[in-house]
């Protein structure tokens, strides 16, 4: 079974050399860590930074840079800023490879859910909605059940939407699921997870591939 | 003559009044008008709709007008880091429309453009969709969202002159220059004020056709929501 940093080490591998990618907060904001060697990606913050650096020294802090998750970072070489407008501009025409985000359901058809629980918590989409609607290629890192065990892969979100039909990779500690016309397909499972542990704990469809495999993730 | 310029806040916001419809710049409490939400909060107005992407925290940015329920509605993306905020929107005290950060900026730049609406596919097939008009093209379907109409948008540049020209700083930028071309009134507060001719023409973000009102700023905090740091 992962923690969260090999949920991220996963997702890392994921990423191909010259990609713009968008990560959003939580796990996905750790895959910046795993970028595999020999490989370039450019990272987009929507409240308008290209090409996010690593965190500051603390003499370095500066109020006026953060990300979206509003966490002091700095710049890499050759960044650009922009403003919000532009910013999901470069979102909604298609310019982002990959975007990286969290979840509270996912339902086997690619829906997913995750900004608001009616009437327990009501946080916004902030640019997930945008996001969501407009990716080539969305990949949610998230549990594999809630907090009370139940499962987060459904066959339908009881939550409010974020976007329809559009993931298209689950990455959880137990396994990697690739969304199909039939449902959640198991690729590869989590060392130590057996296939059976991943079915009990998967409420949507679920089929595995011929192919599955033990995932690697170093 | 062009007379923008005004001595501080007070000043700056002395006609908005019970009821206006305000934009507030800013992403968190990056860029935020620091000193006029202090005036706002001051001269007490009330019942205001609020349009900025956050909702402040607790004490600090929108927070400080949320607290002294100076606030009647709120429109915004995000407002995760504010639990004020949270227990007045479940209580019903305050009214909430969260709407997309992409459209949210688009709105304001559809003000700015003089474009009455825009097309976006975000929120298609959830709540935000309920009541809109949607419209197919190339067969994929989309929002139809209109201009935001506001009486005042108030934002926080770097750099200003007194022709109102701005540039902005870092993300500081954000949605700084969408609300200061969207509001009927656009007021400028700026950590440094110049003389017109001090800026590179090509280096300006906001041209001062768009800006009514500018003053100098003071006492910045520039408060950090979250300190992330390499260790040495």
């Amino acid at each position: 079974m992962l923690d969260k940093f090999g949920i991220a080490k996963r997702i890392a591998k994921e990423l191909q050399d010259g990609y713009y990618v968008n990560l959003g907060i939580g796990i996905p904001t750790l895959v910046a860590n795993y970028v595999p060697q020999g490989i370039e990606v450019i990272l987009q913050s929507e409240n308008g930074l290209l090409g996010i650096g690593p965190f500051p020294f603390e003499e370095d802090v500066d109020a006026d840079l953060i990300n979206a998750g509003k966490q002091t970072v700095t710049i890499a070489k050759g960044s650009s800023f922009f403003d919000s407008a532009m910013s999901f501009g470069m979102i909604r025409s298609g310019r982002v490879d990959l975007t990286v985000l969290g979840a509270m359901e996912v339902a086997d058809n690619g829906d997913i859910a995750n900004w608001k629980i009616p009437g327990k918590m009501v946080k916004g989409m902030g640019g997930a909605m945008d996001l969501v609607a407009s990716a080539k290629n969305i990949i949610v890192a998230m549990q594999h059940v809630n907090k009370s065990g139940e499962s987060k892969l459904l066959s339908k979100c009881s939550l409010p939407i974020t976007g329809l039909g559009c993931v298209k990779k689950v990455v959880t500690e137990l396994g990697v699921f690739d969304i199909t016309s039939v449902g959640f397909k198991c690729i590869e499972y989590a060392t130590g997870v057996s296939l059976d542990y991943i079915k009990e704990k998967t409420l949507g469809r679920l089929v595995v591939a011929d192919d599955v495999k033990e995932m690697s993730i170093d | 003559m062009l007379k923008k310029v005004v001595k501080n806040a007070e000043e700056a916001i002395v006609d908005i009044t019970d009821g206006a419809t305000i934009m507030l710049g800013g992403f968190g409490l990056c860029g935020i008008p620091e000193n006029s939400i202090k005036a706002l909060v001051n001269k007490g107005v009330k019942n205001l709709t609020c349009i900025s992407n956050n909702a402040g925290v607790d004490d600090f940015g929108i927070g400080l007008m949320l607290k002294t329920r100076q606030v009647k509605k709120m429109i915004a993306s995000y407002v995760g880091e504010n639990a004020e905020f949270e227990r007045q929107l479940l209580s019903g005290e305050l009214e909430v429309e969260l709407i997309p950060q992409g459209t949210l900026a688009t709105r304001c730049m559809a003000a700015g453009y003089g474009i009455p609406a825009i097309y976006t596919p975000a929120g298609v097939g959830t709540e935000v969709a309920e009541g809109k008009e949607t419209r197919e093209f190339d067969g994929k379907t989309y929002l139809m969202e209109h201009a935001f109409k506001s009486d005042f948008a108030i934002v926080k540049a770097w750099k200003g002159d007194t022709n109102g020209n701005l540039i902005f700083r870092a993300t500081s930028r954000n949605f700084n220059p969408l609300m200061a071309m969207a509001g009927k009134i656009t007021i400028v507060e700026v950590e440094e004020l110049v003389q017109p001719g001090d800026l590179d023409p090509d280096m300006i973000h906001t041209p001062g056709i768009y800006v009514n009102r500018i003053f100098k700023g003071v006492h910045y905090e520039k408060r950090i929501e979250q300190v992330t740091v390499t260790k040495r």
